[in-house]
């Protein structure tokens, strides 16, 4: 059994909606697992489910060896960051990471310790005698860590804690926390939307959609494989090109062009997915590209436009390469690597 | 120059609405440092007499009532003891009614409240009769239980302190339980700090409330020994410079009370986060 062991976990809540359906999940110790998926897709109540603030339905959720479905959050050690990071407004930011340990008894000296400790980490020593309205946005984020950190518990929960940052704060964050987790080494469940935060910061990374994990992986195999046309539209920016096409004979016929000798027996009507970056510039490619609009990030050029008929297509090119606007592309499918999946069911078939 | 004009046209409205609030209290001041005498041969006065020691210490200290077992003093002193018994007690049984309707899963909750809510549309006036005979069967006519406890329980503060706990985010309750609060600590700790402007609005409101009660102590106390300041003031007999000087010192505790918490008041009833 490894460290949190998530067995046929069901939510339903009283309305009748069913936000979680039969998830199970394992988690090795020290290991850093993002849950990511579009907001509603039950993500949060899987994480408010370890936390202990919300009922389980169905199912068991067993912590370091013990069955937690009853056990009061207080006493599970989880340690949660909130996305408005919950602060506690009338405590200033030496009380706010204190009260936990007080309320566990810790005598005051370990409690100095520990918070000094934690705030130096984290950097915040110098504002431990302000109040949380006092602080920007970064510092109340530390904050809300640092309180996590202190109390040393089994497993840090985040629910989307960067969402109330500004960009560039964000990323910086997102350093700090995978840092701060691989010095720390506490196993940590880390829930987004942002497929960006998911990568890089997830040892292993669970695409979920409508409270069904549809994926379970390290970013790279979510990445290079994915298993279904949601995880394929998801994972990925810019989003991967999707064309209607047809499968016959291991033969992939869409938009004009055809895909001979697919190591597939499925046959029928079919999603054929491009990732922009697996496109390169030929004479008599596969694809022919107008182009609508070109947006230059620098170190890459975003082109986007569109196919015969209509169909909107993005293809991602070196920055120093110069595309005109209304200009034509030939493009084709680098290393045969295209994603054809079942177009009813959405499965992956090649 | 427009400007000008019409901002003194403003002022002066304003000092005629405070001369109209003030004089009033300044004739009856005024006339309360004077003789009997002196007032009623030249009616009321607007400047400082000499008497004002005289006066005031006599209408303190004198043995007042039918029985003459009363001294303002001690009015003074069952008026406090009512107003902030009140105060307080109805603040902390509305801070907790308030906390059980809103964190706790109690069926019909919001029903529940507006039955408290409905209470204010009963005056004491209309349950007079069956309150007075639970306090008289409990044998508390003449006590102090019996002035404070009938008109301790207050659903306007039931309402503010609902409304108040109701902007409180979730979060905080769950990232305290996460920190292993329990549902005590977390009104200790969390809610009762966080509403300290609005209970010392509370405790103002509810001590004016108590302090103003006429007709319950009327009612209650048989004994002069439990008379208030505010059933004094009906009974006193005596000159009219007496009577004046009592009006004049039945104001001051409550300004008093708010003079010295009118910064937390103030900050309370505009609640700015």
């Amino acid at each position: 059994m490894s460290f949190l062991d998530l067995k046929n976990v069901t939510k339903i809540y009283p309305n009748g909606t069913k936000a979680v359906h039969e998830t199970s999940l394992s988690i090795d110790e020290g290991e850093f697992m993002v849950f990511v998926g579009p907001s509603g897709c039950g993500k949060s109540t899987l994480l408010r489910m370890v936390a202990g603030l919300e009922d389980i339905t169905e199912g068991d959720i067993n912590l370091d060896g013990k069955l937690m479905n009853e056990v009061d959050p207080s006493e599970r050690d989880v340690a949660m960051v909130f996305q408005n990071y919950a602060l506690y407004p009338h405590m200033n930011v030496y009380n706010n990471l204190a009260y936990g340990l007080k309320n566990r008894g810790i005598d005051k000296e370990t409690i100095e310790q520990k918070v000094n400790d934690a705030a130096k980490l984290l950097q915040i020593s110098d504002y431990l005698q302000r109040k949380p309205s006092m602080l920007s946005g970064g510092q109340r984020q530390r904050v809300a860590m640092g309180r996590a950190i202190v109390r040393n518990p089994k497993i840090f929960l985040f629910d989307e804690p960067l969402s109330n940052l500004d960009a560039k704060l964000r990323i910086q964050m997102r350093l700090e926390i995978k840092k701060l987790q691989q010095k720390v080494g506490v196993t940590s469940i880390f829930v987004t939307h942002d497929q960006v935060e998911a990568m890089t910061l997830a040892d292993r990374l669970a695409v979920i959609n409508n409270g069904i994990i549809e994926q379970l992986g390290t970013p790279i195999e979510i990445y290079d494989n994915p298993k279904s046309l949601f995880v394929a539209g998801f994972i990925g920016s810019p989003q991967m090109n999707f064309l209607d096409g047809n499968l016959k004979n291991k033969t992939l016929s869409a938009e004009g062009f055809e895909i001979k000798d697919i190591n597939t027996d499925f046959d029928g009507e079919v999603t054929l997915g491009i990732r922009p970056e697996h496109l390169s510039q030929s004479e008599n490619g596969l694809i022919n590209l107008k182009i609508d609009l070109v947006e230059q990030l620098g170190s890459d050029n975003l082109v986007y436009g569109q196919l015969k008929n209509k169909k909107d297509f993005c293809y991602r090119c070196p920055g120093n390469q110069t595309i005109e606007k209304g200009s034509n592309l030939s493009l084709n499918i680098e290393n045969n690597k295209f994603y054809i999946f079942d177009k009813s069911t959405g499965k992956r078939v090649n | 120059m427009t400007r000008f004009i019409t901002s003194s046209f403003s002022h002066l409205i304003l000092i005629i609405g405070i001369l109209i609030m003030v004089v009033p209290v300044w004739m009856i001041f005024a006339s309360s440092t004077h003789t009997s005498s002196m007032i009623n041969m030249n009616g009321l006065q607007m400047f400082l007499g000499d008497s004002f020691y005289e006066n005031y210490l006599r209408v303190l200290l004198y043995q007042g009532g039918f029985f003459k077992e009363i001294t303002a003093l001690k009015m003074f002193f069952n008026s406090f003891i009512m107003a902030s018994g009140v105060a307080i007690l109805s603040v902390v049984t509305s801070l907790m009614a308030a906390y059980a309707l809103v964190y706790y899963r109690i069926k019909h909750a919001t029903l529940l409240f507006w039955v408290i809510f409905i209470t204010i549309l009963v005056p004491l006036e209309l349950r007079i009769f069956p309150t007075y005979s639970v306090m008289a069967e409990l044998n508390l006519v003449n006590s102090y239980f019996g002035l404070i406890v009938p008109i301790s329980a207050s659903a306007i503060a039931t309402l503010f302190f609902r409304q108040f706990y109701k902007t409180v985010p979730d979060e905080l309750l769950e990232s305290a339980k996460l920190d292993g609060a329990n549902t005590w600590r977390f009104f200790v700790d969390f809610l009762i700090p966080l509403s300290k402007t609005m209970i010392v609005a509370m405790l103002i409101f509810m001590f004016v409330f108590g302090y103003n009660q006429y007709l319950w102590p009327l009612l209650v106390t048989t004994s002069e020994q439990y008379w208030t300041v505010v059933m004094g003031l009906k009974m006193m007999s005596g000159s009219i410079v007496h009577r004046f000087a009592f009006v004049m010192m039945s104001m001051v505790p409550p300004i008093l009370i708010i003079i010295v918490l009118q910064k937390h008041f103030i900050k309370g009833v505009f609640q700015d986060k």
